[in-house]
């Protein structure tokens, strides 16, 4: 048995040569001048300045471009586990106020991220993607799922904030969820998701002006649902814009969200996680099958699908391959991690004329292993 | 050919579908249309208009509306999705992905029919002889002249179903007959039987807004336990054990279904061979009314030994073959998973396995595998395999002493007890492990339709409670 998504036909506006060459270009820059501060002692982190001692080539001299990077051991998360987290922290930022994100952390001790400013700038430079229409500067944001030890709380705050808004927000705690699941405990999860739900709701119905959202699939179904049984629907409450991420995204969720549960409200997906920063999707339409495309926030973060047994080798536009990541801030070097999604390849979009990735899913490999889409 | 998902009367075509393929060649068979869990949750908020439609229609109506389903359903040619299936194609579909032997395919559909055919007998049954009309009121007279009052507890029951056994849909037939309409999730690889249900329930007439067939991953399941007032799952001892208690859930998982010897007749054994065999491997071996244990205090080793001359030769046939008794393991890897585990089982110290002389039992094909009937012996009902059920023939006789069998059983779905002893035949009828009690060489298999499986359906759909009126007021 497998699973077949409609076909998809470039309806979109595919980059032109020239400012893919220039994107290509910038980044290769990028890239070199990651390497002179990540390796340099005076500013480079603990990690990367003892790793390279390790390493058979000089990352400072012998990186001329973004491809040399697979000149690098392949990126093991392991390492992003456990302490002491200042060991990240780039001696060019030394003393500067940090936060410590985590991702996953279930069971075990979770990976973690050091930021100083990166989520801020991820989203600053991803507010700029967003629609006036649908997103209006000043108007007040509700933030409904994960915040805890993630970035997610802060950062969407931070964005209302940049836009001249406020963000309400409801927490959900990821951790307990997936726990929930694999208890089999299905009445607490469908009470706590409630319990986000009536907050929510209380919040939308109490004369904040709330116009825009972030939340995740899961939540925005159940929201819906709860406001049409109280005879009125997300638009209704005064939602103009909601921006939403995770691998659930499907076109066939994405088509019941436009036709049956935002009633015009406009929605953005994104493909984000704490290492990456958050990669915009270009307009999803039913004219394009409803495929949801994502585009890394290039020169920072850079996403590429790659054959699954040759990872250093990227598969042809529209083929099927694993995620993988390059972080490349002043804050946080990451060459070419593998993340546990895959996908295909999408060719460049003029407005982010570098390659995209449709149909992201978890790993085959992990799929069994993952618990995805539960909040 | 392509099954859409079907929201009360209306078809609807998802962008995602799953393809069904034959499980010996690959070939593609149909597409599914998959929807998520959110479609059904927000479906449901309309439910009550499956119940008002049916409740537009005399009960009497639908009963024969239902028996025509019946006759169209095993007869007809229906549109199902989006394709004319006659009945041969239904039965080559079905085999082709669930792989069952298409004779057993023949035999589910019959079930079915005799059990829409005589839906006014089942509903009696049923029903203890109510006026059917009390269900479409909520209340009535029933025949000692007395004012009885039944509430729905649910516009509609929702269905979570399986993949492994076609015989299982004869629980939930009757339900329309009931005033209440159906929630569907069909099983990943057997569409087939709700789909031509709901055609041939809407060729006969049943209004299509009764209907939901909501085909989906898990989330659908977790949303239709979630938002239906009652439901009905299918599924593991897991499954079973989750929803333990939940008064909303009706859930169906092994049935570790039994036969018990008494020692007054177990010197007579031979004489019930055959009732055991029919137990053992009829169907497949797949339903949870297939026996799984044997017990008896003594002749142990000669009865698994004359079961394993009966059941050891079976051999795989191709399934459109009509001697093909073994359905497939169509999930790559099951077959050879769970010979794993019996295999494991059979090394256990007091185990011993007679089957094993009539070759070996893993059949390993490209795409699927298939496992020959196995019989086990335990000396005892120690072993962990002495209280095991697979999806195949497969039995293990147990060793045990009368005086402790009922101790030790565990829950046992249909027990077949053969003894004329008072003492013990009053033991057995006390014994609540048992569910349904076949006292005589009755074979596991064998449903007195007019007797509930498993719990009334009715007891479940609604609430019998009092109700009262001021004397002289009309009563209908």
């Amino acid at each position: 048995m497998s699973t077949d998504v409609s076909s998809k036909n470039p309806v979109f506006q595919v980059a032109d040569e020239a400012a893919v060459k220039q994107a290509r270009a910038t980044l290769d820059a990028h890239a070199v001048e990651m390497m002179a501060w990540h390796f340099h002692p005076s500013t480079g982190c603990p990690f990367w300045l003892e790793y390279a001692k390790t390493l058979k080539f000089n990352p400072i001299t012998e990186v001329k471009n973004y491809d040399d990077l697979k000149k690098f051991p392949p990126f093991e998360d392991e390492w992003l586990r456990g302490g002491p987290v200042t060991r990240w922290i780039p001696q060019g930022f030394a003393g500067q106020p940090a936060y410590v994100f985590e991702t996953g952390g279930t069971t075990g001790v979770p990976k973690s991220r050091v930021n100083m400013r990166d989520f801020r700038t991820d989203y600053e430079q991803f507010s700029d993607t967003l629609p006036e229409e649908y997103f209006p500067r000043g108007a007040n944001w509700l933030m409904l799922g994960p915040s805890g030890p993630r970035r997610l709380r802060l950062s969407i705050e931070h964005l209302a904030q940049h836009r001249g808004g406020i963000c309400f927000c409801v927490d959900l705690d990821p951790r307990w969820v997936v726990k929930l699941i694999q208890k089999g405990w299905m009445e607490h999860l469908e009470a706590y998701k409630q319990h986000c739900i009536d907050q929510a709701i209380t919040i939308l119905e109490a004369g904040h002006d709330v116009k825009c959202m972030f939340t995740t699939p899961k939540l925005l179904e159940s929201l819906a649902i709860g406001l049409e049984k109280r005879g009125t629907t997300i638009r209704k409450a005064g939602i103009t814009g909601i921006f939403s991420g995770g691998t659930e995204f499907t076109p066939q969720w994405t088509r019941f969200a436009v036709e049956e549960l935002l009633d015009g409200a406009f929605m953005t997906p994104t493909y984000g996680n704490t290492l990456m920063g958050l990669a915009a999707s270009r307009p999803v339409v039913a004219a394009d099958g409803y495929t949801i495309a994502y585009y890394a926030p290039q020169p920072r973060a850079v996403i590429e699908v790659v054959d699954f047994d040759d990872t250093n080798t990227v598969v042809p536009y529209g083929g099927t391959g694993r995620v993988k990541l390059t972080t490349l801030t002043k804050e946080t070097f990451v060459p070419g991690f593998l993340e546990r999604d895959e996908g295909e390849r999408e060719l460049p979009y003029a407005k982010y004329p570098w390659d995209g990735i449709s149909g992201v899913r978890p790993f085959r490999e992990l799929a069994s292993s993952t618990t995805v889409g539960v909040y | 050919m392509h099954l859409p998902a079907f929201r009360f009367g209306k078809p609807y075509e998802s962008i995602e579908r799953t393809k069904l393929v034959h499980f010996l060649t690959g070939e593609p068979v149909a597409e599914v249309s998959q929807v998520g869990g959110a479609l059904v949750s927000r479906d449901m908020q309309k439910a009550a208009k499956a119940r008002e439609a049916l409740l537009t229609l005399d009960p009497e109506d639908v009963v024969e509306r239902l028996q025509t389903a019946g006759n169209l359903y095993a007869h007809g040619t229906l549109t199902v999705g989006d394709t004319k299936q006659s009945p041969d194609d239904f039965v080559k579909q079905q085999s082709a992905t669930t792989g069952l032997p298409e004779t057993l395919c023949r035999a589910n559909m019959q079930k079915n029919m005799f059990v829409l055919a005589n839906m006014d007998r089942m509903l009696d049954a049923l029903s203890r002889g109510l006026p059917p009309e009390i269900f479409w009121k909520g209340y009535g007279r029933e025949q000692r002249d007395v004012v009885v009052s039944y509430q729905a507890q649910s516009p509609v029951l929702g269905l979570v179903l399986p993949s492994n056994s076609p015989g299982v849909h004869t629980l939930w037939l009757p339900v329309i007959a009931l005033g209440v309409g159906l929630v569907m999730k069909p099983g990943g690889q057997e569409p087939w039987t709700p789909y031509r249900m709901a055609a041939a329930m809407i060729e006969a007439g049943i209004p299509s807004e009764a209907i939901g067939l909501y085909p989906g991953a898990t989330d659908v399941g977790a949303s239709i336990l979630a938002v239906c007032k009652r439901s009905m799952i299918f599924g593991s001892a897991k499954t079973v054990e989750q929803y333990r208690g939940n008064p909303g859930v009706q859930v169906h998982g092994p049935g570790f279904s039994k036969i018990l010897i008494g020692d007054d007749v177990v010197d007579r054994w031979e004489d019930y061979i055959d009732m055991m065999v029919e137990s053992v491997a009829v169907n497949g071996g797949r339903g949870c009314i297939n026996c799984s244990a044997i017990w008896a205090s003594r002749h142990t080793e000669e009865i698994a030994a004359a079961l394993a001359e009966r059941l050891g030769p079976v051999d795989v046939l191709p399934p459109d073959d009509p001697n093909a008794k073994l359905a497939a393991f169509t999930i790559p890897g099951a077959a050879k998973a769970t010979w794993g585990q019996i295999e494991g089982g059979l090394a256990a110290p007091g185990v011993s396995h007679p089957t094993e002389k009539y070759g070996p039992r893993l059949v390993e094909g490209e795409r699927c595998g298939w496992l020959r009937p196995v019989v086990a012996h335990c000396s005892s009902p120690d072993p962990v395999i002495a209280k095991a059920e697979y999806m195949f023939p497969f039995v293990v006789v147990v060793k045990c002493p009368q005086g402790q069998m009922l101790e030790k059983i565990g829950p046992t779905l249909v027990g077949t007890a053969l003894t004329d002893d008072p003492a013990f035949q009053h033991a057995l009828i006390d014994c609540t492990e048992i569910d349904r009690l076949n006292l005589g060489p009755v074979p596991t298999t064998k449903l007195d339709w007019l007797q509930p499986h498993e719990g009334n359906i009715i007891d479940f759909l609604y609430r019998s409670r009092a109700l009262q009126m001021p004397a002289g007021a009309g009563v209908a």
